[in-house]
Order: C-alpha cells, then structure tokens, then sequence
C-alpha cells in the first residue's frame, strides 16, 4: 500500500461508514445553511432511506461546479445539487454526470427535457422596491427615470448574470443601448446578492435586482407587505435550479432514491419558505399564504441551454464596454 | 577561518527565523504552483485584466499615501495629549480593522451613502448630496479601515522616543517646529514607509469594498478578475498568473520601501513618563484637540452606525450564531499564537537580513483565492479538505495578520537588542533564557499590540472558505452571510454587533496585557 493511501484511510476511516450507507451531496453554502432547506430535507429523507446524507455546501453554483472540476472523477460526491441553468452546459462538457432514471411532470412555466438534470426549484428575476413609489414597467421607462438602482456583478453573482441575460435576450443587438440608458441609475454594483439587498434595505437605492418571490419572505417572516416586485412587460428571466448525479457515484440507486426524493413533498414543501423559490411539484398543501399575493408573470424567458455560453460572452463584453466609460 | 565563521554563527543562530520564512514563503508559494501545474501552466491575461492590474495600483496606492499622510497629524494629536478615555478611543479605533468588509461598508454608508447622516445634513444646508461611489468612495472606504492601523503604528514610534529628548529639546529651548524636524521627522523617516507598504499590500487584494464602492466594473480588481477567472472561464492559469503579477507588485514595493527606510534609532532612555514642554501652548492644543476630535467622528461615527444598527437583532442571536462566536474566538486565538511565533522568529532574522520582511508580506500578497485553491489541491489526494477545513483557515488567517504583526514587532526588537544585546552577550544569555530574561519583558508592549491586532484580524477574516467551508463550524464572519443571504438582515446585523465586540475584547485584553505597568 501507498504510503499516501493508507493515509487517507486512516482519515478517512469512520464507524458510521461501515454500518450505513452515506449518500454525499454538493450543494451552495445558503442551501445548507442552518436557515436555508438542507436540515429539514436531511431529516426528511434519512427518515426514510435508512442512510446518511451528508450534505457538502461550496459557496455558490458556480463555485460548486468549479470545486467538481478540481476534483475531476475522484469526487466523493454522488450527487451536485444547485446549479443552475446558465451552469448546465458546462457541467454537461465536464463529462462527469450521467443521466437519472426519473420521469416526471413538473411544474415549470417552459418544458424541461434535459436527461442528465432534473430541477428541484425555480424563481423568476426581478426589480424589488418599495410599496407606493414610483414604478416603471419595462427597461426603457426605467432607463427614462431617475430611480437609483443596485445590481450584482454578472462575474460574481448569479442574479446579476442572469440580469445581463434577461436584458440580452429581450432586446439583442440593441441591449447594449439598454445598458447604457441604465448607466445613470445604476447606484452602484455589488459582488453578491446579499450585499445588494442589504444595500436597497439601508436606503441606498430604490430598486434592487432580485426575485419575483422577495417580498413573500417580508410578508411571511415579517408579517411586512412594504416590499414588491415590479411586473415588467417585457417578460421576466427564469432561474430554474437542477441536480445531477455524478457518473462515478458508487451509489447509483441510492441517488437515483434522493432525486425521486428531491421532487416529492418531503423535500417541495420545504423550498418555498427556506430558498424562497417556487417548488417543480406542487405540494399537495399548496403555496404558503404569502406567496398569491406574488406578481406572476405572463412571460417566462430562458435562453437555450445550447446558446446561453455564447450569448453570455457577448452579453459581458457588452455590459463590461458600457458601463466602463 | 575567523572571518567565515561570523556569518556560519549567525546562521545557526538564527534557524528559527529561516524555519519561519521557509514555512511561510512554502505555505504561500507551493498552492500556487499546485494551480499552476493542475492548469497546465499559465495563461495571458487579458485586456480587462490589465485595466484591473491599472486600477487595482492606483487606488491601493491613493489608498496607502492617504491612510499615512492623515495619520502623522492624528499620532501626533494623541502622543502629545493625555485626556480621560484616550486609552479607550485608542483601542475602539482599531475596530474598522477588524470588522468584516459588509458589515464595516453598511455602517459606512450610513454616513456617506445616499440617505446617510452626511447627506442629510447637507440637504439640509441646502446643499449639493455628496456621491461617495467611485474612486474617492474606494479611497474613503480604505482610509477608514488603515488609519488607525497607521495611527497605531506612528504612535508606537512616537513612544520609542526617550523622554529624555524631550527633556533635553526643553532645556534648549526647542520650538515645537525644532522637535519635529529634530526628533519626530527621522521617527516618521523609519515608520512611514514600512506603514505605508503594509497598507499598500493589503489594499491590493480588496475585493468587495472595491467594487461595492467603486460603482460598477471600471473598479474592477485584480482579486475579482482572478474570481472571474475561476468561476467564469475556469481558467485556473490566467488566475495563477494575474497572483503571481500581485505578489510581484506587492514585493517590488517591499524592497524598494525597504531599501528607502533607513534603521536610525534614539537610543536608550530610562522608561521616564514622557512629558511635552514644547506642545503646551493653546494654539497647539486646540489644533490637537480638533485633529482628535475629527478623527474620532470620522472612525467613530460609522462604527456608531454598526452598533445601532445591530442592537435590535444582538438581543436574540440565534444559538447558531453563538456557537460560530465561540469556533471563531478559538480560531483566533490558534492564529495569534502561530502568527506571533512566526513574526517574532522573522523579525530577529529581519535584523539582520531587512529584506527578510517581504517574505512576511507574502500572505496578503497571495491572493487568498488562489491559495485556498491551491491547498485544496495539495490537500485533496490525501485527504477530505473539509477536516482540514479549521487548521487551513487558521493558518491563513495568521498568515494575513503576519506582515501587521513584523510592522509592529521589528522596531521594538532592534532598540531592545541593540541597547541591551551587549549587556546579554556579555552576561552569557542567550537561546530561549535570552527569550525569556531579556525579549519577552521589553518587547511587551509591541508583542500585546501585535497579538490584538492578530486576533481581532483573524475573528473577522473570512479566510478561505469557498473551498473550505465546514458546515458543522462556520466562523461568524460566514454565519453573518449566510444570515444576509437568507434574508435576515437584522439577525445578521445583530451577530455584526457581537463580532464588533468579540474582536475589540480580544485586541483589548491582548493590548492591554502588553501595556500594564508600561504607561506608569
């Protein structure tokens, strides 16, 4: 034996992993957070799968991703839980995933067929401000005004590259024309959602880029109807958050029982009031109460997976020109 | 044969401070060839990257000259000046520091930002609104969190001089612009530069603060492009070599700072109580008096805003944040420990081998990012990197606080061995009894600064944690995130609160430890 293999035997060597089995799941830092789902659904599925789940958080989808690809098939993972659908095709390049066995109806506003990611929730983008003010209802009136407005980094932050693709995706060739009529709001540009968030509580801007699903948490949580999301004509960009099974996981049926799992009400119920999203299978008690008063959107926009890389490309060059000078 | 056995002595004499900068520039140095090598080599940086290289210089080094120029007034103020709570206003004015970048920017803002107490008052007077995104907004935001540091450091060499001069400039009827071109201009010659550079070094990897304050992408940073090229491009490369280009930068202005400072001294005096015959005048006392005041408003009132802000969330903590308080004071105080025996081995080779210091500057230099990534390499073969996940963050926790902690550390030890190492050699002690009779106990006063500083640093550094993170130990600083991502502002502003005073306990009772019976 290796000197460096018998090393990593020793550490490696626990008596749990001898008696039960350990099905290992990837996911994003919030997820398993302690007010995030994952100890809800841990203690939901380990009720009935006679195993171990342990949850791995690694900062966020895209960090995930970048952690799967430095650790290439030796990955202890069997399962990546949260990218999303600007990560798939990458994830899909790695080679390191294989197709899951479920066949299912799911809730989504636009047809899911990928083989190799199933969905376990979905949200739409939006500009959240406050009850009463001054709202415009497309990205032209909003560029037209003076509101301030906070957005993330595309580079850093999910939202914010989901912004980029929304404005890409409405309006093309002329998006970088939106971007510059948005130039003079936009307050300032935050590494991260939370920052932003943050930011727009304080007062530092009117509107924020967020989810249509924001001012459910106010509401809910704070029993404060203060906060809405603003309806845009042009249609709202998607989020949808898949999982995958790792082609090297040693317990293929064990993952395959999570993903059944992942889209049952033990683990749907959960999701609306902890990730603040809109679940793939409807619970068979509904939506919380909060969440009728949402604005539902009339359009839902996602670029294709097969186009997203390259439009996202030239959509940051765009955005990185413009807002530069 | 005697000639080659002086630099032979030297050397033995001096291994642990070899082992120590060994160690350091192998813990800094060997993630990144990990990159490198798992990359397949490097790769050219791009256009935006070089705007970020231009940038990121310019406001670290706008940054650092502000930071030491506003400083030198405000050391000065407070050397001069006895008054009731100076020790406190000292030590709370180390908090900027320590607290982490969201926290320290909310409270920031809610003195520059857009409804902010300054803006406010100017809508008021019917003036203008101040705008504080951009590049001054960057510089404002560094200067807050470097000036005290500076503060710190100039008035630890304010203390350096003996009583006795200023005993001596009295009787020769100095005025007060004698004493500073006499005794105070050479002390700022010695600590100037090597302040400046440490602030230079730690402003060259700002990340968050840049960019939320900047405005938008023209305040993009390297730190960020080399985020951006992990995330984005998974060109793990480009990010190896846009580090190496920042370690490059930061040890250039090392040595060269390095080679300007120069190791003047005022030799010994007898511990006097230090009394200020040529700043008793009224004109200088009100200008002191208004430098302090201004100061303390301008470090203290966004600190205000961050207590306020938090008190109604610090009342009921969640018993998660508690127990994140507890993992990260025991993480501290572990980082202290390593980074004060590595700063005290480096700072007796540095007398010696000055240059030695930029070795010390390697932590901040490196990007965490690409560290964290290139230990996760080195560490994942052979182990699950989330066990190692608390020794990891400690160790670059305490690597971070190292250049801090030599600033502090080497001037204190080259009086103490040179108005003492005679006496010591002549009387035999040497090895750990030197340690023990002759360093420690004169050395108190910079060792409690430096071990303050180290561990209020490591409570509020975030560390490495994208690759990381350990979910049954999250530190505070990552408890307080994924509070603000989950929405709970207040919650998150509460456990701000409880770092903020966390942190300042520790920097006081380190401080404070290092100053008794010192100021009698």
């Amino acid at each position: 034996m290796k000197p460096h293999v018998l090393l990593a035997t020793l550490l490696m060597a626990s008596p749990a992993l001898a008696q039960t089995p350990v099905l290992t799941v990837y996911t994003y830092d919030s997820f398993v957070s302690d007010w995030g789902p994952g100890p809800a659904i841990k203690e939901a599925f380990e009720a009935e799968c006679g195993c171990t789940l342990n949850f791995v958080g690694a900062g966020d989808g895209a960090a995930l991703l970048g952690r799967l690809r430095l650790e290439g098939t030796r990955s202890p993972a069997d399962i990546v839980l949260g990218l999303d659908t600007g990560l798939i095709a990458a994830a899909r390049e790695t080679g390191l995933f294989m197709a899951h066995t479920i066949e299912a109806d799911l809730d989504l506003p636009v047809e899911w067929t990928d083989p190799l990611f199933l969905p376990f929730d979905w949200g739409y983008f939006a500009f959240v401000g406050n009850r009463g003010a001054e709202h415009p209802t497309n990205f032209r009136e909003l560029a037209a005004s003076d509101l301030g407005i906070v957005i993330q980094d595309p580079r850093s932050s999910t939202p914010g590259l989901g912004l980029l693709m929304w404005i890409k995706s409405v309006y093309g060739d002329e998006a970088a024309g939106i971007w510059e009529g948005l130039a003079d709001n936009i307050v300032t540009v935050t590494p991260g959602w939370s920052e932003a968030y943050g930011l727009f509580l304080e007062g530092e801007a009117d509107l924020v880029l967020s989810y249509t699903t924001s001012p459910a948490y106010h509401l809910i949580a704070e029993d404060d109807d203060s906060k809405v999301a603003l309806p845009f004509t042009e249609g709202h960009y998607m989020q949808i958050e898949v999982a995958g099974i790792l082609a090297a996981s040693e317990q293929p049926e064990l993952a395959d029982q999570f993903m059944r799992f992942m889209i049952s009400d033990g683990f749907q119920n959960v999701i609306p009031t902890t990730n603040w999203m809109y679940p793939v299978a409807m619970p068979e008690a509904g939506l919380p109460d909060g969440f009728s008063t949402l604005i539902q959107p009339e359009t839902a926009i996602l670029a294709p997976i097969e186009q997203a890389d390259a439009l996202r490309d030239l959509a940051l060059d765009e955005w990185l020109r413009v807002l530069s000078r | 044969m005697a000639a080659r056995s002086v630099p032979l002595s030297r050397l033995s004499g001096h291994w642990s401070g070899w082992a120590a900068a060994l160690l350091v520039s192998a813990f800094v140095l060997l993630p990144l060839l990990a990159v490198l090598w798992f990359a397949g080599g490097g790769s050219r940086p791009g256009p935006a990257d070089w705007a970020a290289l231009r940038f990121t210089v310019l406001q670290a080094t706008l940054s650092a000259v502000f930071s030491v120029l506003l400083a030198v007034p405000v050391a000065r103020a407070l050397a001069r000046r006895r008054f009731i709570g100076r020790g406190v206003l000292i030590t709370v004015m180390g908090a900027p520091f320590i607290l982490p970048v969201i926290v320290a920017v909310l409270g920031l803002l809610a003195v520059f930002g857009r409804s902010g107490i300054v803006n406010q008052a100017l809508v008021w007077a019917g003036l203008p609104p101040f705008q504080i995104y951009g590049l001054h907004g960057v510089v404002l935001a560094h200067v807050f969190f470097n000036l005290p540091l500076a503060t710190r450091l100039f008035l630890q060499g304010w203390q350096g001089i003996p009583a006795e001069r200023f005993r001596l400039a009295a009787s020769l009827g100095f005025t007060p612009l004698d004493v500073f071109r006499q005794l105070e201009l050479p002390m700022l010659r010695n600590t100037l530069p090597g302040a400046a550079m440490v602030i230079f070094a730690i402003c060259l990897s700002s990340f968050a603060v840049a960019l939320t304050l900047g405005g938008g992408p023209r305040a993009t940073t390297v730190e960020l492009a080399i985020y951006q090229a992990f995330r984005f491009d998974f060109d793990l490369g480009r990010a190896a070599v846009l580090a190496m280009i920042q370690m490059a930068l930061v040890t250039l202005a090392a040595l060269l700072v390095l080679r300007l400072g120069r190791m003047e001294s005022f030799g010994r005096g007898m511990d006097r109580p230090v009394r200020r015959w040529d700043a008793e005048s009224w004109p200088l006392r009100c200008l002191d008096t208004a430098v302090i005041f201004a100061a303390a408003l301008f470090i203290l009132l966004p600190l205000g805003a961050v207590v306020w802000r938090g008190l109604p969330g610090v009342m009921d903590l969640p018993v998660q944040v508690w127990r994140a308080a507890w993992v990260s004071t025991v993480m501290a105080l572990a980082s202290t420990l390593v980074a004060v025996a590595l700063a005290l081995a480096l700072a007796h080779l540095a007398l010696h081998h000055r240059r030695i210091e930029a070795v010390g500057l390697l932590g901040i230099a490196a990007s965490p990012f690409v560290i964290g990534t290139g230990l996760f390499l080195l560490i994942n073969p052979f182990s699950d990197p989330v066990r190692w996940a608390f020794v990891v963050t400690a160790l670059v926790n305490a690597l971070a606080a190292l250049p801090f902690a030599l600033r502090v550390l080497i001037p204190g030890l080259r009086d103490v061995i040179r108005d003492f190492g005679p006496l010591a050699d002549s009387l035999g002690l040497t090895g750990f009894a030197r340690l023990r009779w002759l360093v420690l106990p004169r050395l108190r006063r910079p060792l409690g600064f430096a071990a303050g500083l180290t561990a209020a640093l490591s409570m509020g550094d975030l560390g490495v944690i994208a690759l990381f993170a350990d979910p049954e130990r999250a530190t505070l600083p990552l408890q307080i995130l994924r509070l603000m991502g989950a929405y709970r502002m207040e919650t998150a502003a509460g456990a701000g609160l409880l770092l903020l005073m966390l942190s300042l306990s520790l920097f006081w009772l380190f401080d404070q430890g290092g100053r008794r019976d010192v100021d009698a």
